[in-house]
């Protein structure tokens, strides 16, 4: 099917490309036809009839949402007819419908509210028993009230289709029929609440979300989620300055309408009890609360004291804090302190890619090419776990344009159940078992690769290579770990790199000690760890160092810290973040911090204490130097052997993770989600 | 295996597809081929496939399931030259209250079926062919299977059957109790193991069938009068009824009459005639009062209607159906007003829940009906009833929704009079009262 169809709809003329279908073309055009069933990108349903149509020469109405358009055809959207059938159905549905509205955490979004507004009536005419039966509970967070229950079955076509998990079905028959767990009465699934807010009515609700408030009451801010590198954007439902649900209905961001159960329903970490409120400064082996000023004042002074007498400063820098916090520490750091050991964890060798692709930007996939590209290969990485978008975005692909997904990863991953070819490799014998694709691989027209930590250094150049050979465009992912792993690369949090991956020599320095160097130096006089844990299971060699810790938590890192500073989360601050394919995600605060001050707060106000000049980034600052605009990284320093990656699940999430009380509540989930790389 | 009649013929049948009923072990092969069993598979073998088709057109013969499409048309639609494989499935799910032919003519002659099946898959190429059997059908199960081990055995099915390098066998499927599993593509989807849904159709069957292949969809009764009309011819067959209305039909007979049951008339058999005559008139000696005449789904007819030949389009005229040939005599004593509610517990039953008019509509219809009926009407439901039918009808997902929306509407327009006398608190006037029944 190619080309253009003209046809009518309610007397305007209307051009389409053939094979679209009614409800699309006349959308096209600026008529609404309404529909509960169907949902763009999932199977057709056809079975809640709203969309009944007129078209000339057919005998009955016809469901716009199943019928493609037709050369010549005359439709007709707006006749007594099609309102009559409308306002029929929608009677129907309420028959057995509870009208619970006042109490229904729906009410205000309601789909079913919205069109009986348009297209109903106001009086009901069934004045027999409602069928009813009690609410159920399926998991932590997902719980169905049957009877505002529609029928729709969105919720069965997204979970089976959109998420490949297919932890829902139906029972029964006729008006009986229920919508139902396939384990019988529990959920064995991601929770990633994809059918929740897929569903029109409040059929679905979240553990977290109901009974908390009514939609028109909360302020609604769209945000970066601070859990993984895949950079979706969430909007936070606030109400009384606390978060109370987070959803991506308004499909901005590059994620859609997609969320996973961190990005929906992991911000509880903000609101945890055990968020550090007030500075802490170490006294006789004991933490003693301080003020601001007496805390800023004892680091700014150890710092300065160091810096004078040519002491040995090292400086570690978080995977989650904003780029402009990140250019601004790398700053104070290197020309503030006069440090240049300044590092943070690393999880995919970023640099190496970079380097390797030489600076060519349409080597670098970006989100959406998951979606475009015919065909794409998954390197030691599972995926559905770890990168839920990225999955979501391939599985998309295959289903909607039957893209090719090729998989060398070392155990099974769900991506293997619609893969062209799955095969098993350890890591590190990845690039060797794809050699044998190769052949495959050169009859793509087209190819993305994503790699995980396990293709590092030398075997990234490698790798550009084979596909360099293949003689097709390839365009390349590596894939990091945290919500700003990438930004903190970009921004120059590294011993040999200054922003944009420029050499450190180019500003006339040596490159500085790495993070495990840094704890490996005996002769450390102190070390600033902003936002990381790197000490969770292991020792610091200086141990007489002076430790200043920032963090949202005390953990064991800001356990043995001698100034503990109370940070800002993701959810409480503004700026940018750079997620793994290296496009720039909008952070905006969302709820107002008790105590806690922002990283960047944190800095300038250090910075001023310590008589150093040094203004906030400007926005142009940021996007300059992100990777994603072409630049060469200069090959240097490998930095193959500082990977370390925190495999985090779906359920889990480094820090962040550990004070989420929803993620913990899910931790018993099904083993089938906790595999190889875990 | 014996047959299984249920009762006596009457000597006004014209016997084609019955003519085997009563002989001695029905359901054996040997007696199938003493009688003529499988000469029309051979003389297809040897036919053009679009001879084949030609001559079922030729016959009129049209769907018996109900719905009455030109089944040489149907088989036409079917993609010559598809690289996929295809298919022949025989629709045995008989549902529809009122009828029970299909379940005489598995269990009295199965060959007769398979033989029909196979002639259709000579005509469209097909490889194999499914048997959909209700699942209460015990019986038929048993004698199909029977009759496919024997056909194969023979040589009838299989590879190259009879040495003509055609290949074809078959197999059985049974139902789990679903009536909405006789409607094609719900038949389909239980066919390939899943829930008794239907399809959005377009595409119909004959192009994305069974297993996402083109099939041949038809009645058991279909199929069977296949055999006939290949080896008569299809101008014979199609003679035997009215014009556009081929061959014969299995009439099956209830309701409040003397001698209930299946017999074979000629299409377009005079309605009253077969009350009187066949079926031997009224139950003691009472006075006709209604009849559906081709199953629940049918509008109702009033006695003043029912001298109506009994075909397709006749009965479409009369704005009813001859559907899949249910006949059911309801005399002067019966309340109408019940019988709709019957109808419509019935297909709120059976509704499978998929589309909103249907599941909604159904067991608001089956609520308002038995209240009503109970005497908690008001005059105001009485157009209710017919109203929220008239929204059920031509909007639903599947024909299920219509074939309960244009009983009740027929019952509400045809019979007004008896909905008003159980108005407003009436007890119901053809049931006895409680102090009646204590008096007994």
């Amino acid at each position: 099917m190619s080309g253009l169809v003209k046809l009518t709809i309610d007397g305007r003329a209307v051009e389409v490309p053939a094979g679209t279908l009614l409800i699309n073309a006349a959308k096209m055009a600026g008529i609404e036809i309404p529909a509960f069933c169907y949902y763009e990108g999932l199977s057709l349903q056809a079975a809640c009839r709203m969309c009944l149509v007129e078209i000339e020469k057919s005998p009955k109405l016809v469901t716009s949402c199943t019928m493609p358009v037709a050369e010549g055809m005359v439709v007709h959207t707006n006749t007594p007819q099609v309102a009559e059938a409308r306002k029929s159905m929608l009677e129907f549905i309420l028959t057995n419908h509870p009208l619970d509205c006042p109490v229904c955490d729906k009410g205000g979004e309601c789909e079913l509210q919205d069109l009986t507004f348009r297209y109903g009536v106001d009086v009901s005419r069934f004045t027999e028993f409602k069928y009813h039966v009690p609410e159920k509970q399926w998991s932590p967070i997902v719980y169905f009230d049957k009877p505002r229950c529609i029928l729709c079955y969105r919720c069965v076509r997204i979970c089976k289709e959109g998420m490949g998990v297919g932890a829902l079905g139906v029972v029964n028959r006729g008006v009986v029929s229920e919508i139902t767990p396939n384990h019988g009465d529990h959920l064995e699934c991601d929770e990633c609440g994809m059918c929740i807010d897929i569903c029109p009515v409040g059929a679905l609700t979240s553990g977290i979300y109901r009974y908390k408030t009514r939609p028109w009451e909360m302020k609604h801010v769209g945000t970066a989620c601070a859990h993984c590198a895949d950079g979706c954007t969430t909007t936070l439902g606030v109400y009384d300055n606390r978060i109370i649900r987070g959803s991506n209905q308004d499909r901005s961001g590059v994620n859609g309408e997609f969320l996973c159960v961190k990005g929906r329903y992991a911000f509880d970490f903000v609101s945890h009890e055990e968020r550090l409120r007030t500075p802490l400064i170490k006294k006789d082996g004991r933490f003693e609360e301080v003020s601001w000023s007496e805390a800023l004042r004892a680091v700014a002074k150890q710092f300065q004291e160091i810096r004078a007498c040519g002491g040995k400063l090292g400086v570690i820098g978080s995977t989650r804090t904003t780029n402009e916090e990140n250019l601004y520490l790398q700053e104070l750091a290197r020309r503030g302190l006069g440090t240049n050991h300044i590092d943070h964890r690393r999880s995919g060798d970023v640099a190496a890619l970079l380097a390797a692709v030489g600076g060519r930007a349409e080597a670098l996939a970006r989100t959406e090419d998951l979606y475009q590209r015919q065909a794409a290969v998954v390197i030691g990485a599972d995926l559905a776990q770890q990168h839920p978008l990225l999955a979501f975005q391939l599985r998309a692909n295959w289903r909607h344009h039957q893209a090719r997904v090729y998989v060398v990863t070392r155990g099974p991953v769900r991506e293997d159940s619609y893969a062209a070819l799955s095969v098993r490799a350890e890591p590190g014998r990845e690039l060797a078992a794809l050699e044998g694709l190769r052949e495959t691989l050169k009859n793509e027209p087209e190819l993305v690769i994503l790699f995980g930590d396990s293709v590092r250094g030398e075997a990234v150049y490698r790798l550009v290579e084979f596909g360099a050979s293949l003689g097709i465009p390839v365009k390349y992912v590596c894939l990091v770990d945290h919500s700003n792993s990438r930004g903190a690369m970009d921004m120059g949090l590294m011993p040999d790199f200054l922003p944009g991956y420029r050499p450190v020599q180019e500003a006339g320095l040596e490159p500085g000690l790495t993070l495990p160097a840094m704890l490996d130096a005996p002769d450390l006089d102190a070390l600033w760890i902003v936002g990381a844990n790197p000490l969770r299971n292991r020792e610091l060699a200086a141990a007489g160092a002076f430790l200043v810790v920032q963090d949202l938590f005390l953990t064991e890192t800001a356990q043995r810290a001698n100034v503990v500073l109370p940070a800002a989360g993701a959810y409480e601050k503004t700026g940018t973040v750079t997620n793994t394919c290296g496009e720039l995600i909008g952070v905006k605060r969302a709820v107002s911090t008790m105590g806690a001050k922002t990283d960047l707060d944190i800095f300038r106000n250090l910075a001023v204490m310590m008589g150093i000049e040094i203004a906030p980034p400007a926005p142009a600052e940021v996007y300059s130097n992100m990777s994603q605009r072409g630049i060469a990284a200069a090959p240097g320093l490998t930095h193959a052997g500082l990977m370390d990656p925190a495999n985090d699940t779906l359920f889990t999430s480094g820090t962040l993770g550990r004070y989420s009380k929803t993620l913990n509540s899910l931790k018993e989930a099904p083993g089938e989600l906790y595999r190889w790389n875990s | 295996m014996s047959g299984m009649l249920y009762n006596e013929p009457s000597p006004l049948e014209v016997k084609v597809l019955t003519r085997r009923f009563g002989l001695e072990s029905p359901v054996r092969i040997d007696t199938y081929l003493a009688t003529g069993g499988y000469q029309a598979f051979q003389k297809a073998l040897k036919m053009k496939p679009e001879e084949i088709i030609e001559e079922v057109k030729a016959s009129n013969l049209r769907g018996r399931g109900g719905a009455g499409f030109p089944t040489g048309m149907k088989w036409g639609f079917v993609p010559r030259h598809s690289p996929k494989p295809k298919y022949i499935v025989a629709n045995g799910d008989e549902g529809e209250p009122g009828t029970c032919k299909d379940r005489l003519l598995m269990e009295n002659d199965p060959h007769q079926l398979l033989e029909g099946m196979m002639i259709a898959a000579v005509a469209v190429g097909a490889q194999a062919g499914y048997i959909y059997i209700r699942g209460e059908f015990r019986k038929c199960l048993e004698a199909v299977e029977q009759a496919i081990g024997e056909a194969r055995e023979r040589g009838y099915l299989g590879k190259n059957i009879l040495g003509s390098g055609f290949d074809f066998d078959m197999f059985t499927r049974t139902g789990a109790g679903s009536y909405e599993c006789g409607e094609e593509s719900a038949l389909l989807e239980s066919l390939e193991g899943k829930r008794g849904v239907p399809r959005i159709r377009p595409p119909f069957p004959a192009v994305v069938g069974a297993f996402g292949c083109p099939t041949v969809l038809n009645n058991v009764e279909t199929f069977c009068a296949v055999p006939h009309i290949i080896n008569d011819g299809g101008a014979a067959f199609a003679l035997l009824g009215t014009p556009r209305n081929g061959g014969t039909r299995l009439f099956c007979l209830s309701g409040h009459i003397n001698r209930p049951g299946v017999y074979e008339l000629p299409m377009g058999f005079n309605l009253l005639r077969m009350i009187e005559e066949v079926g031997g008139g009224i139950r003691g000696g009472k006075k006709l009062k209604a009849v559906i005449p081709g199953g629940s789904s049918c509008p109702v007819l009033k006695a003043e209607e029912c001298d109506i030949a009994m075909d397709f389009d006749t009965l479409a005229k009369a704005k009813s159906m001859l559907g899949s040939g249910g006949v059911i005599v309801m005399d002067e004593d019966t309340c109408m007003v019940k019988a709709a509610m019957r109808i419509l517990s019935f297909y709120a039953h059976e509704s499978c829940g998929w589309c909103v008019p249907c599941r909604e509509g159904t067991t608001w219809l089956k609520k308002l009906l038995l209240r009503f009926h109970a005497g908690e009407g008001s005059r105001g439901d009485i157009d209710l009833i017919a109203e929220v039918a008239r929204n059920m009808l031509g909007r639903t997902f599947c024909p299920l929704g219509d074939a309960a929306a244009m009983p009740a509407m027929a019952f509400v327009e045809k019979f007004r009079d008896e909905f008003e006398a159980h108005a407003e608190g009436e007890p119901c006037p053809f049931e006895p009262s409680p102090r009646e029944v204590l008096a007994r």
